[in-house]
């Protein structure tokens, strides 16, 4: 393996590894359940994305092609994701969970 | 009995079956049986939810949409990543966005598209399918998001759907 794929794959590793933290560390530091919903939603995004690259990148210099199974992984996140953060945001919604006080705007009734 | 075995969706059966032998390790007699029987299960028993076809579909312009959404993901991401780690609070709004698109599928994609970019999240589409509410994190004015929103995800989607 090529000293450029090493640093390549260390870095997309530690940027996957940063922003998935950062998303936990949302999930815990964020007021109230609407704005926490954004934690896990950004780390899949980001988080996911730069390790799945860096794997590509990893598997490709063995030789042993592009992994397809990588992309279907993202294709199937990006897809999953949303649908998820929609379910969760209508189940509160139904529950009407409690929002902070300096939220803006109203949530619907029907 | 004959039109249980036909492909009501021969595209949605064809990316069933090529997903099924990717995951699958390699090409084998197992793989392609099990995945004919995906390819021809899945069609039929989902085949109530699928929305009509739209009139007109341009393909072609999926995939600047999907990089323009790639790149809108990163810069956003930083954006939020700093939020989270600043000490101020963050300054949630829920937002009524009024529709253009009109058919259900060009509707999920806008959706999912607005809940895939930081700091926003698709919450309903209204039962008419006129309004969306989106839940965004740190806005500092509604028009300002239903304008971007408007200009960088809903016109081009507006233009493939015709």
């Amino acid at each position: 393996m090529s000293t450029f794929a090493e640093y390549a794959i260390s870095a997309l590793l530690l940027v996957g590894g940063a922003f998935t933290l950062i998303g936990a560390i949302g999930l815990a530091r964020l007021p109230d359940f609407y704005t926490r919903l954004h934690g896990p939603t950004k780390a899949t995004t980001v988080g996911v994305g730069a390790i799945v690259v860096s794997s590509v990148i990893y598997f490709s210099t063995l030789g042993r092609g592009i992994g397809v199974e990588e992309i279907l992984i993202t294709a199937f996140l990006f897809m999953t994701a949303p649908v998820s953060a929609n379910f969760l945001a209508k189940a509160a919604m139904h529950l009407e969970v409690k929002t902070t006080e300096n939220t803006r705007g109203q949530t619907w009734d029907q | 009995m004959l039109d249980r075995l036909s492909f009501p969706q021969p595209w949605l059966s064809l990316t069933l079956f090529v997903t099924w032998q990717f995951l699958s390790d390699g090409l084998s007699g197992g793989s392609v049986v099990l995945g004919l029987i995906l390819a021809w299960g899945i069609p039929q028993m989902t085949r109530g939810f699928w929305p009509d076809r739209p009139a007109v579909l341009r393909g072609w312009r999926a995939p600047a949409y999907a990089l323009r959404v790639l790149w809108d993901i990163i810069v956003a991401s930083v954006e939020v990543a700093k939020l989270i780690l600043s000490p101020r609070k963050p300054r949630p709004m829920f937002i009524c966005y009024p529709l253009e698109l009109d058919h259900p599928l060009a509707i999920s994609i806008l959706v999912s598209t607005i809940s895939l970019t930081p700091g926003t999240v698709g919450a309903d589409v209204s039962d008419d399918n006129k309004l969306i509410l989106i839940h965004s994190l740190d806005a500092e004015d509604e028009q300002e998001i239903i304008d971007t929103i408007r200009a960088r995800y809903e016109k081009p989607l507006l233009e493939m759907f015709r």
